[in-house]
């Protein structure tokens, strides 16, 4: 059986891949799929724990996580046309008019 | 424990208005009026009265919602701050032609989140509270969606939201595999009695937990979608927002971070430490270069959560109440500057650079005069509710023997001084530039004269005779930490 420390380290790198991928990608969507990507590598760590415990808990947090993980997508999504029908693009660096 | 469903009244009333807010919207016809805004506040009038009832009784619900002192001294607070910013929405509503009852059922939507975070004690009800009130308020920052910075205001506090939120989860799920609960006092029994080994992974889980927090809360360095996200949105939601979310966020902080990982302390003491003089100082400094009025109060705002971080390292009970306290003082007071800038705002400008208010005593005494009281609170002058609340955080931390914290609440409390000094000298002796429209006298509704008013009352009453309210705050933390 793989032992727990291994799903941990395989979420932990998930978790930092999709990190890395808000910072780096320079699109709006593939921005989103990386919160995606964190969001999933958590619920891993979830399951797997679960599974470690032999408790049901670690799994049905993942349903809750993933309810909220649908609605923010359907938020994410809604604003990310609303920005679109004003500029155009989906590049955040042409989003200028707020600046410090 | 008994079952009983008694701890989830409060929030039960306003989620009810909710609803009736948004099936009235949905058998409304087109240009048909109705009256939503009185919906909710009832709902609101009724959770203050279930809170008030429920006070001292110490329900728990489904073993996750309690209806302790703690929470519910935050719920009145969200009550009152939820009650103000209903009764200044109408002008903006109208004049913007925003849809009023998806406005009005996000709003009650947010502060039913608000509650549920504030009174939970599960980890994941916390998360789930966070999630409601921050997919309302992203979606409220936006609601001018005609305008472009509205638009991207909502997004930025979106992306930097979600991306917040996964770090808090994943704070949770770290806690989870080390303990095998998400409920706080389970938890916190566990990392009492050490009953699990390696140190790293409690450090990773109080780290992202608090790193999930800061964002919420608006602490440097994880401020940055603040001050956009409260420029972009209407006056009212930013005055919203400024208050009702950083109430509900602290709630859930000092009790997570005091309850379940106090034994941790060791661990994220230090760290608050940092963050608050950072937050501190950066809002201060930050805010004293700003032209535009709602970007120097969202500066202003992340100044008064470092003030709210010093009550917490101060970790003792004086600061706990201090918290609380500072909430109730801070909230009204925000709520009621905003609610004054909203109701200046027109429909062809803003009205938020600050050369906008050049005059404004000239042409409405009475919101100078009212906006002069509410930037005092804010700077913390005597006798004024923001004075004893910063009066309080600071003795907290001078009992706890943080002297430095003190010393450089008081002094950026200080600088602070002249940024919203530079708003009132505007107001009073400046004559509006030549070639520049004046300002127009904007029309007052009777219900936002009222809430103002009711703010003003509040600021003074704190201010002058607190006692009764830190005898409450005391109380309330007394019991369960």
């Amino acid at each position: 059986m793989v032992p727990l420390s291994q799903y941990l380290i395989l979420s932990a790198i998930l978790f930092v891949i999709g990190t890395l991928g808000v910072f780096v990608r320079r699109n709006l969507i593939t921005i989103l799929l990386s919160i995606e990507i964190m969001l999933n590598a958590v619920n891993l760590t979830f399951v797997a724990a679960g599974r470690a415990f032999g408790a049901v808990d670690g799994q049905i947090i993942v349903f809750f996580v993933m309810t909220v993980a649908a609605a923010e997508a359907a938020v994410g999504l809604a604003i990310v046309i609303a920005l679109f029908r004003h500029r155009e693009s989906l590049d955040p660096d042409a989003f200028t008019s707020l600046k410090w | 424990m008994l079952f009983s469903m008694n701890a989830i009244v409060p929030l039960a009333c306003v989620t009810a208005a909710a609803l009736a807010a948004m099936v009235a919207e949905a058998f409304r016809t087109p240009g048909e009026r109705m009256p939503i805004a009185p919906l909710g506040l009832i709902g609101l009038v009724a959770a203050g009265i279930a809170t008030v009832l429920l006070w001292g009784h110490g329900y728990v619900s489904f073993n996750v919602v309690a209806g302790d002192d703690f929470g519910l001294f935050v719920t009145g607070v969200l009550v009152v701050i939820g009650l103000l910013t209903i009764a200044f929405s109408p002008a903006t509503i109208e004049r913007e032609q925003l849809p009023a009852g998806e406005y009005y059922a996000l709003t009650l939507f947010a502060i039913a989140g608000m509650i549920l975070m504030a009174q939970a004690t599960d980890l994941l009800v916390i998360f789930l509270a966070l999630e409601v009130l921050s997919l309302s308020v992203y979606v409220l920052t936006g609601i001018r969606r005609d305008s472009r910075a509205a638009s991207e205001a909502s997004f930025k506090y979106f992306l930097l939201g979600a991306f917040s939120s996964a770090f808090f989860l994943y704070g949770i799920a770290l806690t989870y595999a080390l303990t095998g609960s998400t409920h706080l006092d389970r938890v916190g029994q566990l990392i009492a009695g050490h009953t699990f080994g390696s140190g790293a992974m409690e450090t990773f889980a109080v780290g992202l937990l608090a790193v999930g927090f800061a964002f919420k809360v608006s602490a440097v360095p994880f401020h940055m979608w603040a001050p956009d996200a409260y420029e972009g949105a209407p006056p009212v939601v930013t005055g919203f927002m400024a208050t009702g979310v950083k109430a509900a966020a602290f709630a859930a902080f000092v009790r997570v971070f005091m309850s379940a990982f106090g034994p941790l302390s060791a661990i994220w003491v230090p760290v608050l430490w940092g963050l608050a003089v950072a937050t501190m100082i950066l809002g201060t400094v930050v805010g004293v270069m700003q032209t535009n009025v709602k970007r120097l109060l969202a500066y202003s705002s992340i100044a008064h959560a470092g003030y709210l971080l010093v009550g917490m390292v101060s970790a003792n009970a004086v600061g706990r109440a201090a918290v609380l306290f500072y909430l109730l003082a801070y909230g009204v007071t925000n709520v009621g500057a905003f609610g004054v800038l909203a109701l200046l705002e027109s429909k062809d400008r803003p009205n938020d650079e600050l050369r906008d208010l050049a005059g404004l005593w000239n042409v409405r005494p009475g919101l100078a005069a009212l906006m002069t009281v509410f930037l005092l609170s804010l700077g913390g002058f005597p006798p004024l509710a923001g004075f004893i609340g910063k009066w309080f955080i600071f003795t907290a931390a001078i009992q706890s023997g943080y002297y430095g914290l003190a010393i450089i609440g008081v002094l950026t409390s200080v600088v602070s001084v002249f940024f919203y000094l530079r708003i009132v000298v505007m107001m009073y002796m400046t004559e509006p530039e030549p070639g520049r429209a004046p300002l127009s006298a904007p029309i007052v509704p009777r219900l936002a004269g009222a809430a103002l008013g009711l703010a003003t009352i509040v600021v003074f009453y704190l201010g002058i005779l607190p006692t009764q309210l830190i005898d409450l705050a005391t109380q309330s933390v007394a019991r369960i930490f």
